[in-house]
């Protein structure tokens, strides 16, 4: 699961009202080179939450990004851009787990899947 | 100006609808293209005249679709070879002379539709041409250009319908030619994984030239399976997003080997940059995302050959179980049971979750089962949100009982909470006039109803013994 898929997933269980961001529970990281695709990133930078990114690649071991939401003009630095490509798409949490920040409810992350299915008595 | 654009002869109701896309997505701006048909020619004739703005556009459109075989620039037409003489000689010398001078080289090729020609007789049409002033050499192999000579005879007069072509000679300039050798390279019976609805190679591209998707796009397949319609996005360029209430097809695959990720690494295309279990009824998606996805494209289950599943499996048993609760130590590894999901819904939930997540001006792009009883009652009701307006529809008859048709949405409008409720009503009272059939079950009983249980259900038995209307142009 790359950091960009967390930063899209919250936990819906029925009656949480803030499920974002899930922490991350870390057991096995990896990394994957991705292709560098500026107007991809471009796009995307706009619409992350920033702080649950930064977040999110502490969590996971890296720690090269701002820890404040940048301003829009730096996305044509191209220093910023690699660092803010590799923590969205080449970071992996292979096996380990999505926390509901609310119930601590653990979503399993495995082979790099997030399963956010919910119980029966969580719908 | 007008080309002459060549079909092959399969999946004709998508014909048009495709190359609209393309064009689109290759910058033409105005409401659809004009279209004009060969004089008596059927509309499902393989031959069509379209009115395209510059040459460039008809050849990136010739390119990179799967329906068109060739875009010409016709320099003349006729019933006959007498007819066709005349009409190439009287075609403006300004524009034919800079293709035949002799610096260039160049072929022709015969083709014919409805008719087989032998190779003598394909010399002969060629020696045929000599009035027109070839003094290039030719190459066979790589012609600067490509003259086709076509000819069509009153094709399919003998199977009781209308003749699709009338016998027409078409000579012209290639402008653009398709590049089919994608569909035998990513073709289902060389793919790896596969499961039993994957989605076929030819299918899934064209899929992916209505959802317009390019590079650096956002594709997301809400029921994404073994990725087949993902890896058509991924071979143009899109990044790919896919989620499956199955768990064992989106993690386990059949191996290390045999997965999604390996159908794509098997064309050395990019992996999908995520794929998750979720269900589309509780979509995960954080409240405040939205505008994400460039394209949302999909093949819900309809419940004929795959049924759709919904989390919240035994609490839709009320009544008659109790509301079930997970104990508290069996919750690490329990496997939730899920629930029927009925088209109808599930539909809706897609419209909902698109509506939501797709750009402004993002398409989405899926297929819709069709009875084809409902044929009768003229215009098809297909489902609709205020966020939507629907580009096209082109159906494929599955059986005699039912077809899919795919549908292309284009979103107008922003979501807002007020708009979510105003479909949610609107969805009641479409799901309350039009589709009991698509509730759970109904559409797979009346696909697979024998046919004495329909004759009983309509009472009328001469009715129902009457062969159904041929329609071949949506069955090829």
């Amino acid at each position: 699961m790359r950091l960009l898929t967390h930063n899209m997933l919250s936990s819906n269980i029925k009656g949480v009202t803030n499920g974002f961001p899930l922490l991350i529970e870390v057991e096995k990281v990896i990394e994957k080179p991705v292709d560098f695709n500026p107007d991809f990133l471009k796009n995307m930078f706009l619409k992350v939450d920033w702080k649950a990114l930064v977040d999110a690649s502490r969590s996971l071991g890296y720690a090269e990004l701002p820890e404040d939401t940048p301003e829009s003009s730096v996305i044509d630095s191209d220093d910023f851009l690699r660092k803010f490509h590799h923590a969205l798409l080449e970071l992996h949490l292979e096996e380990g787990a999505l926390v509901c920040p609310e119930t601590e409810r653990k979503f399993p992350v495995s082979k790099g899947i997030p399963n956010m299915l919910l119980h029966e008595d969580e719908v | 100006m007008w080309y002459l654009c060549m079909f092959f002869h399969r999946l004709l109701d998508y014909r048009k609808a495709e190359v609209e896309s393309l064009a689109e997505l290759f910058g033409y701006v105005g409401d659809g293209l004009e279209w004009q048909l060969p004089q008596h020619h059927h509309p499902d004739s393989p031959f069509h005249f379209v009115n395209l703005p510059s040459e460039e556009l008809a050849r990136t459109i010739a390119n990179r679709s799967i329906l068109v075989k060739g875009i010409y620039e016709v320099w003349g037409e006729g019933g006959s070879y007498e007819e066709l003489e005349e009409a190439i000689k009287n075609y403006p010398d300004d524009r034919k002379l800079s293709y035949l001078t002799a610096d260039s080289t160049f072929r022709i090729i015969v083709d014919s539709f409805g008719k087989v020609m032998s190779f003598q007789e394909q010399n002969d049409r060629i020696k045929g041409l000599a009035y027109i002033p070839f003094k290039g050499r030719v190459n066979l192999k790589t012609p600067e250009h490509k003259f086709w000579l076509m000819q069509t005879d009153d094709y399919g007069v003998s199977n009781g319908l209308p003749p699709v072509a009338q016998r027409t000679i078409f000579f012209g300039r290639e402008v653009g030619a398709a590049d089919r050798k994608l569909l035998p390279t990513y073709q289902l019976k060389s793919r790896n994984y596969l499961g039993p609805t994957a989605m076929d190679a030819e299918m899934a591209f064209l899929m992916a030239n209505q959802a317009l998707v390019k590079p650096g796009k956002l594709v997301y397949d809400p029921f994404v399976g073994t990725g087949s319609i993902l890896v058509a996005a991924a071979h143009f360029g899109a990044m790919t997003m896919g989620a499956d209430i199955d768990i064992r097809v989106v993690r386990d695959g059949r191996g290390p080997n045999c997965n999604v990720w390996s159908n794509f690494k098997q064309y050395g295309l990019p992996a999908p940059v995520a794929l998750l279990r979720a269900d589309n009824n509780l979509p995960p998606w954080r409240p405040s995302l939205k505008e994400v996805f460039d394209a949302i494209i999909c093949d819900p289950p309809y419940g004929v050959r795959a049924g759709g599943r919904k989390s919240g499996g035994r609490k839709l048993l009320k009544g008659t179980v109790d509301p079930y609760t997970v104990p508290d130590d069996k919750r690490t590894d329990h496997i939730p049971s899920t629930g029927a999901y009925c088209l109808s819904e599930c539909v809706h939930d897609l419209l909902d979750v698109a509506g939501k997540m797709l750009v402004m001006g993002g398409r989405l792009v899926y297929f819709y089962p069709v009875l084809r009883e409902d044929d009768s009652t003229g215009e098809n009701h297909f489902p609709e949100h205020p966020c939507f307006k629907l580009v096209s529809s082109s159906e494929q008859i599955l059986s005699s009982r039912y077809s899919r048709v795919l549908l292309t949405m284009l979103k107008i409008g922003p979501y807002t909470e007020e708009i979510a409720e105003a479909a949610r009503i609107k969805h009641l009272e479409f799901r309350e006039n039009h589709l009991k059939w698509l509730e759970d079950g109904n559409l797979h009983s009346s696909v697979f109803a024998s046919t004495d249980t329909q004759l009983t259900a309509t009472g009328d038995a001469k009715f129902s013994k009457e062969p159904r209307r041929k329609y071949r142009g949506k069955y090829v």
